[in-house]
């Protein structure tokens, strides 16, 4: 019963956050703090997503290749 | 944003998974025996349309804004790890996925493996092995038609889009009686992972509570910037990689491409 439990939560780790959780981590982190700027600053943050989206991607990247370089 | 669009994102997205599902029910189909395979494609079927049944009407049920929100995250996420893989394949530090030798490699299992019959089903690995890849490839499919189905609020586009290419590859596949090893892959995961990360991305901004500048047309903005930045992101690697190739060093950058990893198996991304 636990082994099916753990495969069925590996198999949707993998589904949704795969190869590198920090990519998912960055995305979460910049999807709260562009909320509490819209909401509590007011500042209509809609740049801060998409910076986050391509910085994350570079982060990932460079792991990734740096890791095989090595 | 107008149907159109949204079926050919779809249309493409599903096309990428439709090859590789197709891959996998040919080498169980040719190699062991038919029956069984259909026996299995079948059942994938019956769950995969029993998730449909049972997540389209329930996140139908939730407010656009907390959709947005949470389909956009899982886009956004969804999309950059397509993009990752798609940029690492495209600068040679990741080997290509070949379909020509994904069905090589799932031949030699199927022909290795014995033939044992099991509830009603005549050759069990055949149906586990068709199960097993039309339920994964087709759950990566139900997936994209219901977040851009219900995140653009027309859902009937999004599943013509899907069920185009289905038919389009399945009807190429029958035809050729072949894995479909050059339709251009990469590219085309290229693609599916900017149209993933820049609609991940303004859904999921949107759902935060943001106001994009000139509304739905940052669209028109956001598609080619994610396109230019990962492109430049590829570039990049390629030639770093190319710089550390001297001949004869043997050095680090100069190694084989990494091969496919068991998740990218699992995943077909």
């Amino acid at each position: 019963m636990m082994r099916a439990l753990k495969s069925f939560g590996a198999f949707w780790y993998d589904f949704v956050i795969g190869d590198d959780w920090q990519v998912a981590a960055i995305v979460v982190a910049a999807l709260a703090v562009t909320a509490l700027l819209t909401h509590v600053a007011g500042v209509n943050a809609w740049w801060l997503l998409p910076l986050s989206a391509f910085a994350a991607l570079a982060w990932s990247l460079h792991r990734a290749t740096a890791r095989k370089s090595r | 944003m107008t149907a159109l669009p949204l079926i050919l994102t779809v249309f493409v997205a599903c096309a990428v998974e439709a090859v590789e599902a197709l891959t996998i029910v040919l080498a169980a189909g040719l190699t062991r025996e038919w029956r069984s395979t259909f026996q299995g494609m079948a059942a994938a079927l019956v769950v995969l349309a029993a998730i449909v049944a049972v997540l389209g009407p329930t996140i139908t049920l939730l407010p656009l804004t907390a959709l947005r929100l949470v389909v956009g995250a899982l886009l956004a996420i969804f999309g950059l790890q397509w993009l990752r893989k798609a940029i690492l394949r495209a600068s040679g530090y990741k080997a290509l996925h070949d379909e020509a030798s994904a069905y090589l490699r799932e031949v030699a299992a199927a022909k290795a493996a014995p033939v044992s019959s099991r509830r009603g089903v005549s050759d069990w690995y055949a149906f586990t092995l068709a199960f097993k890849g039309v339920l994964l490839e087709g759950l990566e499919v139900v997936f994209i038609v219901i977040t851009f189905g219900v995140s653009q609020g027309n859902l009937g586009a999004a599943v013509i889009g899907a069920a185009l290419a289905v038919a389009v590859v399945a009807g190429t596949g029958i035809a050729v009686r072949a894995p479909l090893a050059r339709v251009p892959e990469n590219a085309m995961k290229f693609a599916v992972g900017i149209m993933l990360t820049s609609f991940g991305t303004f859904w999921g901004a949107e759902g935060a509570g943001v106001t994009w500048p000139g509304n739905d047309a940052a669209l028109l903005v956001l598609i080619p910037a994610v396109a230019l930045v990962s492109l430049g992101y590829a570039a990049r690697l390629r030639r770093g990689r190319r710089a550390g190739e001297v001949p004869g060093s043997g050095g680090p950058a100069a190694a084989a491409p990494a091969p496919a990893t068991e998740s990218e198996e699992v995943t077909g991304r």
